[in-house]
């Protein structure tokens, strides 16, 4: 389980992150959303470990990551895996050799494991025939996806997805959706996707938490949210509104 | 008044600062060069990239560098009589100072840049942060394998450097001067002493420590620098003049004490 506690971050004097107070349970599929800017990257990279906080921690299965050492933190993010934003895969590399990589790195598998495990992997996000291709060879979607294989393949508890859609076409962003859903079922990690493509992302979420000056202004499933009362987060979810929804 | 000192000392803070993060990246990079897991597969590749890749530069700026040489020591030295001194004139000038220098101010040009530049933009494409969160040291993939290439290449590239440099100043000084041939060379094997080729050696190992050192930490950094390609281009401008500034500073300081 991870847990949030009164997270705080400031970059010179503007205050991002003021308090952020948040839950995820195992195995859950939850969105953080909220505005452009308004601190959803600031806070994942704190989740990863990549920023230390101002004030507050992160317990991740009862250790707090944000006063461990190197070499522990080390230990937890062999846990994760995360799918970055701009899929972040090596240029240098080709599609299969990115996919491969921490298995390369991580593990001793022999290059024959390391090669079915590794055409498995990309079968499972639905990609076939580019393995030699390079990263500037494929498409944005393609890119997702290989970035996805390899958050996948050394099977981590918890996968981070950092706007895993952003600037894709409709059909490919339903497509990635239903890809993070199909792994989810298969592989049964807890996922937290940052995002701001509303509605979408409520197919895929079991939970949504808004974020708003740097706080959880709203957190429930997808209805809840859909339905809230605060200003802010009515605002925001209006588009929804406007669809078959209920709020009793 | 009280404003201007405040900013001055926020900004010598920041230097200060920044010297102090380069040096821990040095040692922490120094340290994984003798830490395995050795990456050579990268320290392959990385010797091509600073080594292959930088040959015919020096082929053609240590042809010149000699020529010039040549010809500039042989009016001076004609003056005095010691035309025959050419051959050793053009070899120490070679061993100790230029061939090094010329050498690492080339390889900075051409691949110190280039380096800056590809980390950088992994930098800003969070390509390294995806070597940190996989629980990857990124100094062990991108820093410690090109000092380690830089150590190897540097001295060989400014050996050849020094080699068709001396057959340019042969070139000029005997086929276009009229000095024999004999006289070049065999003045050259009587002055020029293993204590000179040690310091050229000394001298390029030193540079190559310093160009990939700059180079990588500035590509690490470049998010400091700026924003996307303007923070790129930044940081590469940066580690050039830093690199290059830096070996003149110490070829001077290396100079004087082994001299």
């Amino acid at each position: 389980m991870i847990e949030i506690i009164g997270l705080e971050k400031s970059f010179g004097g503007q205050k991002v992150l003021q308090g952020v107070d948040l839950k995820i349970a195992d195995r859950e599929v939850i969105a953080i959303i909220g505005e452009s800017g308004g601190g959803k990257t600031v806070l994942l990279r704190h989740l990863i470990g990549l920023m230390k906080p101002d004030k507050g921690s992160i317990m991740v299965d009862g250790a707090d990551i944000s006063t461990m050492s190197k070499r522990e933190l080390d230990k937890i993010r062999d846990k994760f895996g995360i799918v970055f934003q701009g899929s972040a895969l090596f240029d240098s590399m080709t599609v299969f050799e990115n996919v491969v990589f921490p298995l390369r790195e991580k593990t001793d598998l022999d290059e024959t494991e390391i090669l079915q495990r590794g055409k498995s992997a990309l079968e499972d996000v639905g990609l076939r025939g580019i393995d030699d291709k390079y990263p500037s060879e494929i498409s944005g979607g393609m890119k997702r996806r290989v970035a996805l294989a390899r958050a996948l393949i050394l099977g981590p508890s918890t996968i981070f997805f950092d706007e895993p859609t952003t600037g894709l076409d409709p059909i490919i962003m339903n497509a990635i959706h239903k890809l993070i859903i199909s792994t989810h079922e298969k592989y049964g990690f807890t996922g937290i996707i940052i995002s701001h493509e509303i509605p979408e992302v409520f197919e895929v979420a079991d939970r949504v938490a808004m974020l708003y000056s740097g706080r959880i202004i709203a957190s429930g499933t997808p209805h809840d949210i859909i339905c809230n009362k605060d200003p802010f987060v009515k605002k925001f979810v209006s588009t929804c509104r406007d669809a078959d929804v209920s709020c009793g | 008044m009280e404003r201007i000192i405040r900013r001055l000392g926020a900004w010598a803070l920041s230097k200060v600062r920044t010297m102090g993060r380069m040096v821990l990246f040095l040692i922490e990079s120094l340290y994984l060069v003798f830490v395995p897991p050795f990456k050579h597969r990268y320290l392959f590749r990385q010797i091509r990239f600073f080594g292959t890749k930088s040959l015919i530069v020096i082929l053609l700026t240590g042809a010149f560098t000699g020529m010039v040489l040549a010809i500039q020591l042989y009016y001076t030295l004609r003056k005095f009589g010691s035309d025959a001194l050419l051959g050793p004139a053009v070899a120490l000038s070679l061993i100790r100072e230029l061939g090094p220098v010329l050498s690492a101010l080339m390889v900075t040009g051409r691949a110190g840049s280039a380096l800056t530049a590809e980390i950088g933009i992994m930098r800003i494409s969070e390509q390294i942060d995806v070597l940190t969160t996989m629980a990857l040291n990124p100094l062990r993939y991108l820093s410690v394998p090109n000092i380690v290439a830089a150590i190897i290449v540097f001295p060989l590239l400014a050996a050849i450097f020094d080699l068709i440099g001396i057959y340019g100043g042969y070139l000029v000084g005997v086929k276009l001067l009229g000095l024999s041939s004999g006289t070049y060379f065999s003045q050259m094997e009587h002055f020029v002493e293993m204590s000179d080729i040690r310091m050229g050696l000394y001298k390029s190992i030193s540079f190559g420590v310093i160009v990939s050192w700059v180079s990588c930490y500035k590509g690490f950094h470049t998010d400091e620098t700026g924003y996307g390609a303007e923070g790129v281009s930044r940081s590469t401008t940066e580690a050039v003049v830093m690199s290059s500034v830096l070996i003149l500073i110490w070829d001077y300081f290396v100079g004087s004490v082994l001299v």
